[in-house]
């Protein structure tokens, strides 16, 4: 089957297939995406974040099952971290969605992060694009485990839910800026566990805290992902959200800007690439240069970007 | 540009079989030498095996076994993956499976079989001169 009609028609080898050309980086992916792209913007984005061992891929495994409850087809996205010495990776969120593999509303991809820092993957921006236009009505991003400040989510996802977990430290870390920041949705999971009301308590503080009085104060949620307690209240908590985000026109903001800093990215990345391969003998020459002290490295990345105008 | 290929592969634990030791070493020494590893867990039916496989767009299956029930379940995954197109993939075996009973396999469609003692490097290195990058 052709790769785009295929994924317009929903077919998960077609879907397989061009998030593996994106992976690789095949030139034919952009020209693949290019067609694809006047499909895209109906699914609903949703990101799961939050540290290690949080709970994410149940989460992700308990809110797919509720979604297709509701009939929506959902795509997910589940990002493990690559290593930085051998290039190869673990992926094993699946183990927490076995029960979802042959549904045939679902379609799951793992991805390592491939060297991205930010607790997604290069390629996970634009696999989000093939699953929306293959018809997927919600997309779930599951990030790496997180620490404090990998917040990419917030370039990817429309709705984000931060996933902690009782004793991960005192009040202070509850206030220090980073991956807090950035939460639609706060979800206490394993709240099961001592010190889960600490904890909420804690989160609610930092909350009141905030200057901006205009700001909607995000929701916190408890679950148990080993059992799937609470998972209809975020269920329908992330409803509410995606309903006020659209009603007050925000999801529209959130898009633009997306798009705005994904079109300035590519403007940098293809500006860069030709740069670089058109001054290639000068900057291995200026590189000697700079070696022997004969000029700094300042200077000449000026001299050549001077150069790359004319 | 075109960027490098990564080897992705499939680590499935088919049947009614709870010891994932072995999986996880060979999981461990396929990440170790630069390949995507999917672990999909215990107790997976063919089915689940290969459609995870679909969807994951691997290269290789590698299936683990110790329950004595590969001469059925193994086969069965070579089965399924011809009737969705998806032969090219290349299906490994490994566990403790008799000797008598590789030739069958091999025959079934199942590449290579590894038994217990098989150094880990030899499992990465017939993937790495099997799959077409």
């Amino acid at each position: 089957m052709d790769i785009v009609p295929g994924i317009l028609k929903g077919d998960k080898r077609s879907i397989a297939r061009l998030i593996t050309l994106i992976e690789n980086q095949a030139d034919e992916a952009r020209d693949l995406l290019k067609q694809l792209y006047k499909f895209t913007g109906n699914a609903i984005t949703l990101g799961i974040t939050g540290p290690p061992g949080a709970g994410k891929s149940s989460i992700v495994n308990f809110l797919a099952k509720k979604f297709r409850e509701n009939n929506k087809k959902v795509g997910v996205i589940a990002i493990d971290p690559t290593s930085p010495f051998s290039g190869g990776a673990l992926l094993g969120d699946r183990i927490r969605m076995q029960d979802l593999t042959l549904d045939e509303g679902i379609y799951i991809r793992s991805m390592g992060s491939r060297g991205a820092l930010g607790g997604l993957s290069r390629a996970s921006y634009d696999a989000v694009k093939v699953l929306d236009a293959a018809g997927m009505d919600y997309i779930i991003i599951e990030t790496v485990g997180v620490g404090q400040s990998e917040v990419d989510i917030i370039k990817l996802a429309d709705i984000v839910a931060l996933v902690l977990i009782p004793g991960m430290g005192d009040e202070v870390q509850a206030i220090k800026a980073g991956v807090m920041e950035i939460a639609d949705i706060f979800v206490v999971n394993k709240s099961d566990m001592d010190g889960a009301d600490r904890l909420i308590t804690e989160i609610q503080m930092n909350l009141d805290l905030n200057q901006d009085k205009n700001k909607v104060k995000p929701p916190i949620l408890k679950t148990v992902g080993t059992t799937g307690e609470g998972i209809a209240d975020l269920y329908k908590t992330i409803i509410d959200v995606q309903k006020q985000l659209q009603d007050s026109g925000m999801l529209t903001n959130k898009r633009k800007t997306r798009i705005n800093q994904e079109l300035q990215e590519l403007i940098r990345e293809i500006h860069l690439k030709q740069i670089i391969s058109s001054f290639e003998t000068q900057i291995r020459i200026f590189t000697e240069k700079a070696l022997n002290k004969e000029i700094d490295p300042y200077s000449a990345a000026v001299y050549i970007l001077e150069n790359a105008k004319l | 540009m075109t960027g490098s290929k990564t080897i992705r592969v499939l680590i499935a634990k088919p049947g009614l079989d709870g010891h994932d030791r072995g999986a996880k070493v060979i999981a461990r020494a396929l990440r170790d030498s630069g390949m995507e590893v999917i672990y999909t867990g215990l107790r997976q039916t063919p089915e689940q095996i290969v459609e995870a496989a679909i969807q994951e767009d691997v290269q290789v299956i590698g299936l683990s076994i110790l329950s004595g029930a590969h001469n059925f379940l193994f086969p069965r995954v070579i089965e399924l993956l011809k009737e969705k197109n998806a032969e090219d993939i290349l299906v490994i075996g490994g566990g403790v499976i008799p000797e008598e009973d590789i030739p069958g396999l091999k025959k079934a469609g199942i590449k290579e079989i590894f038994t217990p003692g098989t150094p880990t490097s030899a499992i990465v290195e017939f993937i790495k001169n099997n799959v077409k990058v």
